[in-house]
Formats: C-alpha cells, sequence, structure tokens
C-alpha cells in the first residue's frame, strides 16, 4: 500500500525538530539569496514563514526540498544531517513542498496525477486501474475530497487541485509539508477548507512550514512564526503573544527609517491620467485582477507603485498598454486627451513605454545584439525607401550607451551576455528610443546588484527631469520611499494608500500592502 | 556590410563553410568528373528548385514556424500555371476566353503560391492553428488540387518560351539559376535590412517581447508564411519550365530537403536563427552531396541513409558548439 496509513503518533508536542537548517548561504549570480538562514520544523505545528519578498523564503524552502543545494550550511533530519541533491530524493526523505504554481498534469485524471510516476502495477507490469482508483479514493478521502477518481484535473478548481497535491504529498508518506502561499488564489470558504485540512495534519503529527503575507491567518493556523529578512534569519518565536506590529519591525528589521526630506510638493501639469481601470480575469470567475483603480502621474513626477507579489502591480502596467484589451475597461487619457490604446502598438504611439518585470522572457531578444535590442520598437524611424538606414541606427543605439553608461564590449554584444543591470540598461534604451512622454518601469531593479541598481534610480531621476512622466512598481519598501515623489500603494488588484513624498514609513507601505479583511479601499 | 550579428550564428555558418569546402576537395580528389564545368552547371541547375523554397523555408523558420506544404504548392502552382499557358482560360460570366503569355503563366504561379500561403497565415495567425498541423493540412489540400486540375495526367507541351526559363542558359549559367540568385538578394536585403526582415528574427526569439515592443507579431507571421507560398509558387514554375511539363508528383518530400538545407545552414527550428545565406550554404551542401554521390555510383538506398546522417551530424555538431559558447 502506498497509502498513508501508518503515521507518527499525534500530537505530541515534542521540542526536538524534525527537520531544522542552520546557517544556510545560498548566493545566485550577482545576488546573495540568503545569507545564514535557519528553521526549525517540529512534528505536530505549524511554523509560519514571514518575510518581505525576497528575504529568502522561497529560496530556503527549495533548499529544504532539494531543488537548490546550500552553498553553506547543513539540514538536519531527525536530528542527522542530510544532503538532498533532487527533489526526489527529498520527497524519499518525506518532505513536500506545495508551490504557487501547483504540478498537476491538467490532461490527466485524479487518480493517474497521485500516482504519477509510481503506478500500482498488476500482472505482465500493466498498469492496475482498479488498484489505483481504489487508493486514490482512500487518499481522497483522507484529505476530505468528495469528487471521483476519474475526473480530470483540468476540470477541478484551484482549491481543489491544491488538495489533491496535498493529498499527494500525505500518499508519499510526507511528514513534512512545505505550502508556498497557498491561500493566495482561494475564497474565503476553500481558505476555510484548507485550513481545516491543516488542523488535521498538524493531529497526525506533520510538521508544517507555510509561508504566507497575510497576517489574519496566523491567528488561524500558526504555533510558531519565524521572520526573515535580507536572506537572514532574524527571529523564531511561538506565534502566542506576538503582536503585528512587532511582526512587522522585525520584518523591517529596524525602527522605521526617517524619510528624505519632503520637497515641497510643486503643482504638476498631469500627463498619464488612469480612471478606474479595470482587469478581469480570462477565465470564467470574472475576478478582477485589477480593480477600479484611478490615479494620474504629471510632467517631471517619478510615482511609486508599491505592493507584493502578486498585488496586481504588473497587471496594472499591462493593462494600462494594451496586452489584455479584451478584459481591459476604464479610461486612459495623455495630456487630458482621452486614448484607444488596444495594442502595445497603440500604446507606443500614444506616448507610452512598458519595460517589462520579466527582462529576459518579455524585455529582451535575448540572442540579439544590443543594437537590434535597443531598436526594435523604433525602427520605423530608421527607413528610408523601405530599407533600414543601418548607420543611423548604429549613431541611435551608441547615444543611448553613452546617455545610460552601457557598458557593452560592442554594439554587436548578444545581450544575454551582458550583467543583469546592463540588460536593464538595454530594455531602457529601447523603451526611451520611441521617445515616450510616459515610462512605465514594472521592478527595474529585480536581479540586478547594488552598484547598478543605484545607478539605474539614478537614471530615472533623470528622465524624470528631463521631462518624462514616470510610474515605477517596486516590492522593495525602502527602494520606492529613496526613488518616488509619490507612493501608490496597491494591495489584491486594489490602491489602498497614496502617500506623498516623506509622508509615510516603511511600516506604513507595508501595512497598506498586506491584505486585510477589515480595510477599505480608498477612493 | 552589416554581418549579421550572434557569435553563435557566425560560428554555425564558418562550418557549414568548412563542410562545403572539405565535401568540394575531397569528391574533386575521389572522382574525375566531379571539378568539371559541366557538372558545376549541373549541380546549380540541381539546387535552384530546392534553393527557391529554402529562402521562403528560412523566412518562416526564423520567424519561429514551420511549412510542411511547400512541395504540395510547388505542385499546384506549376500545374496551374502549365495549364493557364497551354489552355487558357473560359471566363463564363463575360463569356470570352483569356490566352495566356509566358510571363502570364510565371505570375499566375506566383499568385496560386501566395494564396495557398496566405491560407497558410491566416489559419496559423487568425485561427491559432499550430503552424506544423495548418501546413500539413495545406500539403493534402494543394496535392488533392492539383489532381483535380489535371486529372491526375501531366500537362504537357508549353512552348518555347517558357521551357527558356527552366533549361536555358544566360552568359553561360542556367537561367534558374539566375533567376534564384535574384531572390536570394532579394530577400537577403529584406531579412537584414528591412523592419520586416528584423522583425521575424524578433518573433522568433521572443513573440512575448516582440509584442510588447509594438511588433505586430501576427502581420509578420502571415507575410513570412505568404512569402513562403510565393516562392513554392516560383519554384513549381521552374520545375514545370524545366521539364516542359507539369506532373501531379511533382515536389513530393521536396519540403523536407528544404527544412534540411535551412536546418544545415545555421538555422534554429525554435526559431530567431538563422540566414537566407545559410540556407545557400545549405542547400549547396545537399546538392553536392547528391551529386557526389551519384557521381561516385553510391546506390540511390544507401544515399538517403547518408544524407540523413548529414542532417544529423550537422545540427548535433551547430548544437554542442552553441551550448558550448553560449551558455549564461
Amino acid at each position: 500500500m502506498t497509502d498513508a496509513s501508518p503515521t507518527p503518533p499525534p500530537a505530541v508536542v515534542s521540542s526536538a525538530p524534525l527537520l531544522e537548517a542552520r546557517g544556510i548561504v545560498k548566493t545566485f549570480p550577482g545576488v546573495r539569496a540568503l545569507d545564514g538562514a535557519g528553521i526549525q520544523l517540529r512534528p505536530g505545528r505549524l511554523n509560519a514563514l514571514m518575510g518581505e519578498n525576497g528575504a529568502g523564503k522561497s529560496t530556503l524552502m527549495n533548499i529544504l526540498a532539494g531543488v537548490f543545494a546550500p552553498d553553506e550550511g547543513e539540514v538536519l533530519l531527525d536530528g542527522a544531517a542530510v544532503q538532498f541533491r533532487t527533489p526526489l530524493e527529498s520527497q524519499q526523505a518525506g518532505i513536500a513542498i506545495i508551490h504557487q504554481e501547483l504540478n498537476l498534469a491538467d490532461n490527466l485524471s485524479v487518480a493517474e496525477n497521485l500516482f504519477l510516476g509510481r503506478e500500482p502495477r498488476g500482472t505482465l507490469g500493466l498498469v492496475d486501474r482498479g488498484r489505483m482508483r481504489r487508493e486514490a479514493g482512500a487518499i481522497l478521502e483522507r484529505v476530505g475530497l468528495r469528487i471521483e477518481p476519474n475526473q480530470k484535473v483540468g476540470e477541478l478548481s484551484v482549491a481543489t487541485q491544491q488538495v489533491i497535491e496535498i493529498g499527494k504529498a500525505l500518499s508519499q508518506r510526507s511528514r513534512v509539508l512545505i505550502l508556498d502561499e497557498p491561500t493566495s488564489a482561494l475564497t474565503a470558504q476553500e481558505t476555510e477548507t484548507l485550513f481545516r485540512l491543516i488542523g488535521q495534519l498538524k493531529a497526525e503529527g506533520v510538521a508544517l512550514a507555510y509561508i504566507t503575507h497575510r497576517f489574519d491567518e496566523l491567528d488561524e493556523i500558526a504555533d510558531d512564526v519565524t521572520v526573515f529578512r535580507d536572506g537572514s534569519f532574524v527571529c523564531e518565536r511561538p506565534f502566542a503573544g506576538l503582536s503585528r506590529p512587532e511582526l512587522i519591525r522585525h520584518m523591517i528589521g529596524r525602527d522605521a527609517p526617517v524619510s528624505p526630506a519632503a520637497t515641497a510638493t510643486q503643482r504638476r501639469e498631469t500627463v498619464l491620467s488612469v480612471r478606474n481601470l479595470t482587469l478581469r480575469r480570462a477565465s470564467k470567475d470574472s475576478a478582477r485582477r485589477v480593480d477600479r483603480c484611478s490615479f494620474v502621474v504629471g510632467r517631471g513626477e517619478v510615482v511609486g507603485l508599491f505592493g507584493l507579489m502578486g498585488a496586481g502591480r504588473t497587471e496594472l502596467l499591462e493593462a494600462i498598454f494594451g496586452v489584455h484589451p479584451q478584459h481591459t475597461s476604464g479610461l486612459i487619457a495623455i495630456d487630458g486627451v482621452e486614448v484607444a490604446i488596444r495594442s502595445p502598438l497603440d500604446a507606443y504611439r500614444a506616448g507610452l513605454a512598458l519595460t517589462p518585470e520579466d527582462r529576459k522572457g518579455a524585455g529582451l531578444i535575448l540572442g540579439g545584439d544590443v543594437t537590434e535590442n535597443v531598436t526594435l520598437a523604433c525602427l520605423d524611424r530608421f527607413c528610408r525607401f523601405g530599407l533600414i538606414d543601418e548607420p543611423a541606427r548604429r549613431r541611435l543605439t551608441q547615444s543611448f550607451a553613452d546617455r545610460l553608461r552601457l557598458r557593452t564590449p560592442s554594439l554587436r554584444q548578444p545581450v544575454r551576455l551582458l550583467s543583469g543591470g546592463n540588460q536593464q540598461k538595454v530594455v531602457l534604451a529601447k523603451q526611451l528610443a520611441t521617445q515616450p512622454k510616459v515610462l512605465l518601469l514594472d521592478e527595474p531593479t529585480r536581479g540586478i546588484d547594488v552598484g547598478a541598481k543605484h545607478e539605474v534610480y539614478q537614471l530615472i531621476r533623470e528622465l524624470a527631469d528631463d521631462g518624462l512622466a514616470v510610474l515605477v512598481v517596486s516590492s522593495e519598501a525602502p527602494e520606492v520611499l529613496a526613488m518616488a515623489d509619490r507612493v501608490l500603494v496597491m494591495c489584491e488588484g486594489r490602491l489602498t494608500a497614496e502617500f506623498a513624498r516623506g509622508a509615510a514609513d516603511e511600516q506604513q507601505l507595508l501595512t497598506a500592502a498586506f491584505p486585510d479583511t477589515s480595510r477599505r479601499r480608498i477612493a | 556590410m552589416t554581418d549579421r550579428p550572434s557569435l553563435g550564428a557566425r560560428a554555425a555558418k564558418l562550418q557549414a563553410i568548412a563542410a562545403l569546402v572539405v565535401l568540394v576537395i575531397g569528391l574533386s580528389l575521389a572522382t574525375d568528373s566531379f571539378w568539371t564545368p559541366d557538372n558545376g552547371v549541373n549541380v546549380l541547375r540541381q539546387i535552384s528548385v530546392n534553393l527557391c523554397l529554402s529562402i521562403g523555408m528560412t523566412l518562416v523558420i526564423v520567424a519561429g514556424g514551420i511549412d510542411l506544404s511547400v512541395g504540395s504548392v510547388l505542385a499546384l502552382s506549376g500545374a496551374v500555371a502549365a495549364g493557364m499557358l497551354k489552355n487558357g482560360v473560359d471566363i463564363a460570366a463575360i463569356g470570352s476566353h483569356l490566352e495566356f503569355t509566358a510571363a502570364g503563366a510565371v505570375a499566375v504561379g506566383i499568385v496560386v503560391g501566395l494564396l495557398c500561403g496566405a491560407f497558410n497565415g491566416t489559419a496559423i495567425t487568425r485561427f491559432g492553428l499550430p503552424p506544423f498541423v495548418a501546413t500539413l493540412g495545406m500539403l493534402s489540400i494543394a496535392r488533392g488540387l492539383t489532381m483535380l486540375w489535371t486529372g491526375g495526367h501531366p500537362i504537357t507541351g508549353l512552348g518555347e518560351t517558357f521551357g527558356a526559363l527552366g533549361s536555358g542558359r544566360f552568359l553561360g549559367l542556367p537561367t534558374p539559376a539566375w533567376v534564384v540568385a535574384g531572390l536570394v538578394l532579394v530577400f537577403a536585403v529584406v531579412t537584414r535590412r528591412t523592419p520586416f526582415g528584423l522583425h521575424l528574427y524578433a518573433v522568433g526569439g521572443s513573440e512575448r517581447a516582440a509584442k510588447l515592443s509594438g511588433v505586430d507579431v501576427g502581420r509578420v507571421k502571415f507575410l513570412a508564411y505568404t512569402l513562403c507560398g510565393g516562392l513554392a509558387g516560383m519554384a513549381g514554375v521552374l520545375v514545370a519550365a524545366r521539364l516542359d511539363s507539369a506532373t501531379p508528383n511533382a515536389g513530393i518530400a521536396y519540403e523536407l530537403d528544404s527544412i534540411a538545407a535551412v536546418v544545415i545552414g545555421g538555422a534554429s527550428l525554435s526559431g530567431g536563427r538563422g540566414s537566407v545565406f545559410g540556407a545557400v550554404l545549405g542547400c549547396l551542401i545537399i546538392g553536392v552531396l547528391n551529386n557526389g554521390l551519384v557521381l561516385m555510383e553510391v546506390s540511390p538506398f544507401w544515399q538517403q541513409v547518408i544524407k540523413g546522417a548529414v542532417i544529423l551530424a550537422a545540427v548535433a555538431i551547430d548544437r554542442a558548439t552553441r551550448t558550448g559558447g553560449a551558455s549564461e
């Protein structure tokens, strides 16, 4: 039987951790993702991992799950040091991770998914479908799902799929279950069902790690809280008696810094004006990923858009930019004139430019060289009698390379060989080459090193001083506060707060950015 | 003076040139008849048709697609052009009969090809069919239409003017080679120096990035398939002219040689890489290899085996050198 009937003794709150990580260091090219991070997971208890985006929570969980190998530090299972080189090894040791993106095959049935890669065999080595169905039924019953094992997974809701993944993990005798923001796609009722299941698992002695951004969930399920900041472990303590301000203070790490002196808010000429912008999901559930957002950006102004991952920031920029015309509603005006933007081409024509968050996938043609990338969005300008004026094209690229201080051996260098910071400059140059009035920047400093970040900040400021209206999305509160003349905060598709420069600190930004059922939306 | 960028593409081209040189030297030493003017002309004549198809295939493959229908489109275009030339057409509505000159017949062939290509392009961009499926459908449709048009019999006796296009000579070289050389130059300029050409590479490199850069991705792909069809139409005319006959079985499996040539020339089937001159090299390699094997009296069965092995080796070597040099 692969069914997980033998489980550890229930609900003994022992102090000995089942799984422990100590002093973990993990470096990615250009970024130190984890620097001395650790965590302890105990049987029958749920440890909630809190921290800002980029604090290293997911990286640590991926190390526990065998996705990455740590550069330094050790992982202990039942007190003995272990090394997981692959996700399979970690799985076999009883550790399961449920990622935000679910790993189920939509085209297969529930039973087939539950037993994928370990299908029960009968005579002649053929798959024993009857047994597979029976055992699948037992697993579904254990996680409280009343569905047919033969149903296709693609026909089920996200919440159900998530529970199926949990069932799959349990059927592999998992003793440690890691959940990465499991409720981000669930309704209130589905969340409640999940929490009931979590309670049941705790009673069975499973050790749980739970990444979340939602404070209000902690009351219901958390036993311990571990806080991360900038890749290192800050503290771990029982949840009981921990107040929310205290938690946020741990996450920010210091008393909120004094913001730069408020510059007198000048009256600015409005360039971009957005009214009631709404983006509906493509699927039938008609949930709004961007919900009635209204704001303006003035000439020479840098407006920061802060929010956690999944708050809808990228979607907001894409909605403005005409990427999802059939699901977008609302009014956009440039220089006081309403414009209809049905495609990125319309957006460029209206004077908008966007640097996407996914630099490598959406911002650049990685195999192309610097010139190709910089001039891609404005090729028509170099056309004479249908042919491209190559010298003019190179001159323009060179002028942007100089202006943005691009470091590249030549303009023929394939951009995939450039550093992250220089790639970002190429993306920026491409947008500037279209001579926009409004620049939309989505996480322009993600994944680039500190020195390059400061250069990007400086460039953004110079561009604004030249008269551009700039809207910058960022999930790093200090960055937004340092860079922006005004900050908008977004949460679950809505704008929840607006602060003038110097009027807010990190704590206020974070408070507005975290989902909270009791908060009202601002106009 | 614009050399197309990217170390990988350049390395691939160098390899193809090296392979061609080795092949030519080897065959010159191994046989008496290879390195002769007559045989050179022969090879040029033989590769013209494949090269004509491969130019169009390059456009489609660079944009990240594939066109399996070129062989059938070639047959249909040739047959329609030949039929028009020989019998003219009755237009019932105005009760008159239209005759075609040789030039008119050529135009008809190209237009038929363009229409087939446009049909492919519409199926792919408007109805979202995968290129493999859409052009597989056209492969069958165009072949069936050819059979219907010809009744299964060759259309022969197309006249001297038309025949000269296939078997004539100009300045000592075969006419079809001149025609295709002209097309190579035109499309080399189109791919390197026009916005459409650069957009092909962008769409093939990253469709999403191209779209976000304001490129009309659908239009670029539509044009690529349409032009590919038009070039297949031209190839059909060349084949019919050379044989003085349009046969319903013309061009069967030509799409495979064409894809092979483009890939040997350094293009990537996942898009974004490849060039018209690469396709020229690929066609030369395949043409010289075919010719050499015949001269060396290798059995036709072994010829097929060897050709397949060369294609596999070319792509494997390209892949090995590219991932070695381009890892991030």
